[in-house]
């Protein structure tokens, strides 16, 4: 037993000898959708503003958005939104009481995955048939 | 220690009470059937021009529905990020700088979006 100062006690929990879990590997991710989000809205910000400023600012922004960097991001972007979507009513169902046993967390969690998949390609194969 | 007033009243140390935790997921919910409908409304308007994005925008459903969209966004987004800083920015200065410019810079991205929005709205 250490009188006074920090006593050194392990730390944890200690993520580097975890085996990946799909319940924290899901958590992270809803974190990391989110902050991803969060700056990705900069750009429906700016894609705003530039439809508010006129046709000729709009052409730059749009121009930007259908090449090749802004088509990256905004799959990216759709990936993240979809994730953080159905996660995030993964999580009001938990907040609700619904689904905290072991059974019905990894369905959810696959089932989070899942629609993930399904919404991205839904959304995508709808946005490049419909689109010009 | 605690009163019994103060315990009764739910409120914390920080004078709150639930309201972060509660805002969070009332803007989560009004968020799920706003981006669905920005989402399908953004795949019907793939690849349209400005005049299409205009005259979208120009009609009141859409534009109610888009002011609404951003405001909770941005209130929702502003409520993640602060706890993610909490989480794992532990010099208090540094923190409560950053919490400062989170907040300020939330409210001026959406109060730019929804003037984008409202200028769309009533005609440029």
């Amino acid at each position: 037993m250490q009188t006074g100062g920090k006593a050194a006690r392990p730390l944890s929990p200690h993520l580097q000898i975890y085996r990946p879990q799909i319940t924290s590997i899901l958590s992270i991710l809803h974190r990391i959708t989110g902050i991803a989000l969060s700056v990705g809205t900069l750009m429906l910000t700016w894609w705003l503003l530039a439809a508010a400023a006129g046709p000729d600012y709009f052409a730059t922004a749009h121009g930007f958005i259908t090449s090749w960097f802004g088509w990256l991001l905004l799959f990216g972007w759709s990936v993240a939104l979809f994730y953080h979507l159905a996660n995030g009513i993964r999580h009001l169902a938990w907040d609700a009481g619904w689904g905290f046993e072991i059974p019905q967390v990894y369905t959810t969690g696959y089932a989070v995955l899942a629609a993930t998949a399904i919404l991205t390609a839904i959304a995508w194969i709808a946005g490049l048939t419909m689109g010009g | 220690m605690q009163s019994n007033l103060g315990r009764v009243r739910g409120m914390g140390s920080a004078k709150e009470g639930v309201s972060h935790w509660w805002m969070q997921r009332l803007t989560a919910i009004a968020l799920v059937p706003l981006l669905l409908w920005f989402v399908i409304s953004i795949i019907a308007h793939a690849g349209a021009g400005h005049a299409a994005v205009v005259a979208w925008m120009g009609q009141p459903v859409p534009a109610i529905l888009a002011v609404l969209l951003v405001a909770a966004g941005y209130y929702h987004a502003q409520l993640g990020m602060q706890v993610v800083i909490e989480d794992y920015v532990h010099n208090e200065g540094v923190k409560f700088a950053i919490l400062i410019g989170l907040k300020l810079l939330t409210v001026l991205l959406g109060v730019a979006s929804v003037f984008a929005i409202l200028k769309l709205a009533f005609g440029a």
